[in-house]
């Protein structure tokens, strides 16, 4: 296996506030990376420097061979073409039809064809179980409908690494149920991805590496059994038994 | 005296063509003038932004009238000697820049930040995520104020008066002169410019209804 994420020692702050505070971490090839934590322990903030949405101000960091840290030497373009990302709340393009949010990366950034882009559109959507929603507007979709959408928008581009951050956070468990029933999917095609959550059965479940987060630095790592049922240190111990 | 009579209602729209042929300008110039100035008031690059909030921030201090007086008197001293067409077009196109920049700049503002975040994050470039994504939804938003601002800017063109420019008030102006039947002249003047201002807001609402389609 090869990492496709490799990070050491990764500092960032907002201001004076210091909110990654030497983070290391490895993701390989076809893993799934689940980071938990409490509010503010930098979890989003370390998932947005994954894909250069952040700017980080010390470390090494590289993501699918693309070195973020050196902005001069960074193809955003390229790196967003292999790194596809899914935020909470679905960020669809209300202005456009569930195929078109889907096929306008594609036609644009790819330069396909409209027939070849409907084509992916089509075969994602039926990942997804939504190929009936194709010429549906964001609005008239359920929470779980749209953050499905907003999925396979991201997987049409065939990254090779996707990031989610919370896309459950935002939905009643029903719904929340079958957003991660696709994701269980994608984790079982052998995409790599990184979760930020806070399902944690979910986590424990299929995660291949768990992380707990606290104050800006990875406090415990390992496999998610491990870390639920034996947490070494005091803040694991009291978020997970907090959880349950 | 002579009465009001058919003659002084061609006279009047032959004015009124006036009007519309200014209120065209003002806002052809000035909407092209306006959308560069709303794009660089949210460009990253601080000179642009700098620069379009200068040319705001100024325009909208000065009153049109003053605007008016010194393109067409404060020119003419200078030695650019323009018709009142002309400055009045030029005036008003200054004026309808910074407005509709403003306006313009708030609705590209409105469209959620996020939009901007997704796009960029599915690898489009600025200009891409402007024409693709931005704007599309910020045309909807900006459909109701601009339109108002026209309407505006229709009622507006009156004071381009003062510098010799016959419009639709002036030439309502010049028959009460003459007919001395105020509440007929301008009675006449006031349906003449509703006539021009209601198509405008009925066209806003058809708009609005056909960018709506994500509201169904």
């Amino acid at each position: 296996m090869s990492a496709i994420v490799k990070i050491k020692d990764l500092h960032k702050s907002f201001g004076t506030n210091k909110v990654l505070n030497g983070v290391s971490l490895d993701v390989q090839k076809g893993q799934m990376v689940a980071i938990i934590g409490r509010s503010g322990s930098g979890k989003s903030t370390l998932l947005r420097c994954l894909n250069g949405l952040e700017k980080v101000d010390a470390g090494d960091i590289k993501v699918c061979g693309h070195d973020i840290h050196h902005p001069d030497k960074l193809n955003l373009r390229e790196l967003r073409k292999q790194v596809g990302i899914v935020f909470q709340s679905y960020n669809l393009f209300p202005h456009l039809t569930v195929e078109r949010n889907i096929t306008l990366a594609l036609t644009t950034i790819k330069k396909m064809s409209v027939e070849e882009a409907r084509k992916i559109a089509h075969k994602v959507l039926q990942l997804v179980g939504l190929e009936n929603k194709k010429d549906a507007y964001p609005e008239q979709l359920s929470g779980g409908q749209a953050q499905r959408v907003a999925i396979a928008r991201s997987l049409a581009m065939a990254p090779e690494l996707m990031l989610f951050d919370e896309v459950t956070s935002a939905l009643d468990p029903e719904l929340t149920a079958e957003v991660l029933k696709v994701m269980e999917d994608l984790a079982r095609e052998g995409m790599t991805m990184v979760l930020v959550t806070h399902e944690m059965a979910f986590a424990r479940k299929l995660a291949d590496v768990l992380v707990f987060m606290h104050q800006g630095q990875v406090w415990e790592i390992g496999p998610p059994d491990e870390l639920f049922s034996n947490p070494k240190t005091a803040e694991l111990q009291k978020f997970v038994s907090s959880d349950l | 005296m002579n009465s009001f009579s058919f003659l002084h209602v061609e006279y009047l729209l032959q004015a009124a063509v006036w009007t519309v042929v200014l209120s065209l300008v003002a806002f052809v110039f000035g909407g092209v003038a306006g959308f560069v100035i709303a794009l660089w008031r949210v460009s990253p690059n601080r000179l642009l932004r700098n620069i379009a909030s200068g040319y705001i921030q100024v325009v909208q201090g000065i009153p049109l009238l003053v605007i008016l007086f010194v393109s067409y008197f404060g020119l003419a001293i200078a030695g650019f000697k323009l018709t009142p067409l002309v400055a009045a077009g030029i005036s008003f196109a200054i004026y309808c820049a910074a407005f509709l920049g403003e306006i313009w700049r708030g609705c590209i503002q409105a469209v959620p930040r996020t939009q901007w975040e997704a796009s960029e994050c599915l690898g489009f470039n600025r200009f891409e995520q402007l024409t693709k994504v931005i704007l599309p939804q910020a045309i909807k938003i900006a459909t109701p104020p601009t339109v108002g601002f026209m309407v505006q800017i229709v009622k507006n063109t009156s004071l381009a008066s003062v510098i010799g420019f016959v419009d639709l008030s002036r030439a309502g102006q010049i028959i009460n002169n003459s007919t001395f039947q105020p509440f007929t002249v301008f009675g006449c003047v006031a349906l003449i410019y509703f006539c021009l201002c209601f198509p405008l807001s009925a066209l806003s609402k058809h708009f609005e209804r056909k960018l709506n389609v994500s509201h169904r």
